[in-house]
């Protein structure tokens, strides 16, 4: 099991590595939405140590497991042309190395 | 009438389904009665368990606070069984407004809530709800005030989301089973609001 780098509260980024396009570049299953990639937010909450969903894909173990989070970004960073409340937010899980600090 | 049936060649998807199954089935890996069980068992779960436990909360502060420290455990406390489900549970108060999706895939608290609406799992809505939920919400009928907060979960690896509502007014004193009949699908996933006592009286 890895141990969590990364506390409630913390300031994170998340990593640009897999940039659309790079279709053969390995992982081929992420699940860091593109959307978020660059974006930076807080952590909300660790939400445990999970398999890496990446291995898991290639019918590997995913192990050691991952420490998991649930990111909070704010909407209008996320989107400049963000249409609502500027308090608006939006919570995504994202996993340990896909993380770093901003 | 026309002089034709409604025969359509199978899906790419219903094919590979299919396939795999057929396979799983003649290498000894499970049989046709699992594999029936196992639609059956999925068919049966339906919206009225999550309805259980957000009634449960409406009527026990203490049950809600366990809720939403640890929303597997709480589901565990009232029977439910939810194997691998790691819930989070999100509430709704007069200044937040929560709504779940899954932009990657269609990920769904499907021990809770069933089988998930179509439009769920649609492109239009998955990429949608995050850029732009507020408009979204309107076409579901749900104008929520600038003044309230939206809070969009995407729901994109291990946990699984449920919205706790807001209990309607004029349920005081209700029981928890009535209480439950109010509470619709749709609120749980945060694009509606539990109905209005008046409906069911």
């Amino acid at each position: 099991m890895i141990p969590a780098k990364f506390k409630t509260g913390d300031r994170v980024k998340v990593s640009k590595a897999y940039p659309v396009g790079h279709v053969r570049t390995p992982p081929e299953h992420v699940r860091t939405p593109y959307y978020i990639r660059g974006q930076v937010g807080e952590v909300e909450r660790l939400c445990g140590n999970f398999p890496n969903p990446e291995k898991l894909a290639e019918m590997l173990s995913g192990l050691p497991a991952l420490p998991l989070y649930r990111v909070r970004f704010r909407q209008n960073e996320v989107w400049p042309d963000y249409r609502g409340s500027d308090s608006d937010l939006l919570e995504v899980e994202i996993f340990q190395h896909w993380l770093e600090k901003p | 009438m026309k002089d034709q049936g409604n025969y359509r060649p199978l899906s790419y998807f219903q094919l590979m389904e299919i396939s795999l199954r057929e396979l799983l089935v003649e290498k000894g890996i499970v049989t046709d009665a699992q594999v029936d069980a196992e639609v059956e068992d999925m068919r049966r779960r339906g919206p009225e368990r999550g309805a259980r436990v957000v009634a449960k909360a409406w009527t026990d502060p203490d049950y809600k606070k366990r809720l939403l420290s640890n929303g597997t455990v709480a589901c565990e406390e009232l029977g439910l069984d939810i194997p691998a489900l790691k819930l989070v549970v999100v509430e709704n108060t007069p200044e937040v407004h929560n709504a779940i999706v899954c932009t990657l895939c269609s990920c769904y608290p499907r021990m809770l809530l069933g089988i998930p609406p179509d439009w769920y799992k649609s492109r239009n809505y998955r990429s949608r709800m995050v850029r732009e939920p507020r408009a979204v919400l309107a076409e579901f009928g749900l104008v929520i005030g600038k003044e309230i907060q939206v809070r969009v979960h995407d729901s994109t690896a291990d946990m699984r989301y449920l919205v706790l509502p807001m209990r309607p007014r004029g349920t005081e004193g209700w029981s928890e089973d009535r209480l439950a009949g109010l509470v619709t699908r749709d609120s749980m996933i945060g694009v509606a609001l539990p109905d209005s006592p008046g409906k069911t009286a």
